[in-house]
């Protein structure tokens, strides 16, 4: 059920005294929970819990003809999908543009950081390359998933292991994994969304607080500071010194989680 | 400008902080409540507005307030290679974002239970086609009479390697060399400098995106004269 106005009210007159109901601070994330492995038959895998939030992501790899404007490259695809089983709100059928959206920004994070090295994906120029699908399912809706997304794919495709493939017949032999692991590179994109409730910026919204969010900027963001996408997510117009002060917290924030995330992800 | 941005080339040989040719009309579609087109050099996009008229089905109906509801599509002939009619999961997406970026500029609360549709489609596309989408949209809604608190404005920054330059085109947005191409849309409240459409493809440290962010809010200045100018020629014309 959609949060009520007076619950909304309520997050607000405790967000003008700088508090949360969860007594979080406004750049706190909940406890990050990664778990890797959890599904023998994907080439690689994921459980990302943030607070109550659950997703699970899988990588499946299969071969493929590259795209005409890179020959010599491997391709990604990233799906979501909103299970019904994780909210009330979500329903079965085609997917929403809730769940496009997600897939397109965690999409967008991935592969303009370069994260996974397309160049060694290429099997044969031209003829045949990998592709890396990126599957992302939500188990539990308490906000955030697209965070709990982002690191998900990330902590997945770290997992993820080469499956057997024959050059032979030319196919893949699936169910059998070579130890080499997916070719990845340095720069590691965390997703980090900040939310902005009327005159707070908060990030890791609980669904109550995700309702009552006016508008949201998430950013691919990897050391350095370095930005690899970024989007602006809800119809609330942002003035400048706000999108400043949204750099800052994501900047604190990724230096706050990203040591309780590197051994998963380095 | 420094040297080194004066001795930057770009494909079609602008300075990094000129935007190509742009031109915007207004009153393309007759049988829309208003409609506008708006080009940025070979980019032409075309937007109509219907309505705002009531909601169905009438499950959807907000009665707190108006829905607005964009539509974004290029057609399978505005790109080099021929794409699939119909929409996609990037147009799906480019839809909302356009969403959004028009809705702080309108006033719909004025108008319980009623949708405003606004449909865009791309005639001819050479990279921006979602700035230039925006820009016609923002005047189509404006000529449909639809009450604004300001226009939108929308344009594009590009980082080639290391140099930003103002309204990406196809080349560029394809450009190799060094860092490779980074892309940020941006739009605007057209007066106040408050921003309803950021996105990033690429990288960029966020120093530099700052500097994207005031070259961007300096440009749309000018789309928004232009998008100006298109709404009182329409007038001129009725009169």
């Amino acid at each position: 059920m959609k949060t009520s106005i007076l619950t909304i009210e309520r997050i607000k007159e405790y967000l003008e005294q700088g508090k949360r109901f969860d007594e979080r601070g406004l750049d706190e994330y909940r406890d990050i929970k990664i778990e890797t492995g959890i599904s023998k038959k994907a080439e690689g895998s994921a459980r990302v819990k943030i607070g109550k939030t659950e997703v699970m992501v899988g990588v499946k790899l299969d071969v493929g003809e590259p795209y005409p404007d890179s020959q010599d490259e491997g391709n990604m695809m990233v799906t979501t999908e909103l299970l019904p089983l994780s909210s009330d709100r979500f329903e079965l059928g085609p997917p929403t543009i809730a769940a496009i959206e997600l897939a397109r920004v965690i999409d967008r994070g991935i592969r303009e950081s370069k994260f996974i090295d397309f160049s060694k994906l290429c099997i044969k120029e031209g003829e045949k390359v990998w592709t890396v699908f990126i599957d992302i399912y939500s188990i539990n809706d308490d906000g955030n998933l697209l965070d709990a997304a982002g690191i998900g794919a990330l902590a997945a495709l770290k997992n993820a292991k080469m499956p057997k493939y024959n050059e032979k017949t030319e196919k893949v032999e699936f169910g059998e994994l070579t130890k080499e692991p997916l070719p990845l590179n340095k720069t590691i994109p965390l997703s980090i969304t900040v939310h902005k409730i009327d005159n707070s910026l908060i990030i890791d919204p609980s669904k109550e607080e995700e309702d009552a969010s006016e508008t949201r900027l998430t950013m691919g963001l990897s050391e350095g500071p370095l930005f690899s996408s970024m989007q602006k997510g809800n119809s609330k117009e942002l003035n400048i010194e706000e999108v400043w002060q949204i750099f800052e917290i994501a900047e604190k924030a990724y230096k706050k989680i990203w040591p309780k995330l590197e051994k998963f992800l380095k | 400008m420094t040297t080194k941005e004066k001795t930057f080339k770009r494909p079609d040989g602008r300075k990094v902080d000129e935007i190509r040719t742009m031109s915007a009309k207004v009153g393309v579609v007759p049988n829309a409540d208003g409609s506008a087109m708006f080009q940025f050099g070979d980019t032409i996009a075309i937007a109509a507005v219907y309505g705002p008229k009531e909601m169905h089905p009438q499950h959807s109906q907000n009665p707190a307030t108006g829905t607005l509801r964009c539509t974004y599509n290029m057609m399978s002939f505005s790109v080099t290679e021929r794409i699939r009619p119909g929409p996609s999961r990037r147009s799906q997406e480019i839809s909302k974002i356009t969403e959004w970026a028009l809705a702080p500029a309108l006033k719909i609360e004025q108008f319980p239970s009623t949708v405003v549709d606004v449909h865009i489609s791309i005639i001819q596309a050479d990279a921006s086609t979602r700035c230039a989408g925006i820009n016609a949209a923002a005047i189509a809604l404006a000529h449909a009479g639809v009450p604004m608190k300001d226009l939108v404005s929308s344009v594009s920054i590009g980082k080639l390697d290391k140099q930003l330059v103002v309204d990406v085109n196809k080349d560029e947005e394809d450009w190799e060399e060094g860092e490779g191409a980074t892309d940020m849309p941006f739009a605007f409240l057209s007066t106040q400098d408050k921003l309803t459409l950021m996105q990033l493809d690429g990288n960029i440290t966020p120093k530099q995106y700052k500097e994207a962010m005031e070259l961007a809010r300096k440009a749309i200045k000018q789309v928004y004269e232009v998008q100006k100018k298109a709404l009182k020629e329409s007038i001129n014309e009725e009169q």
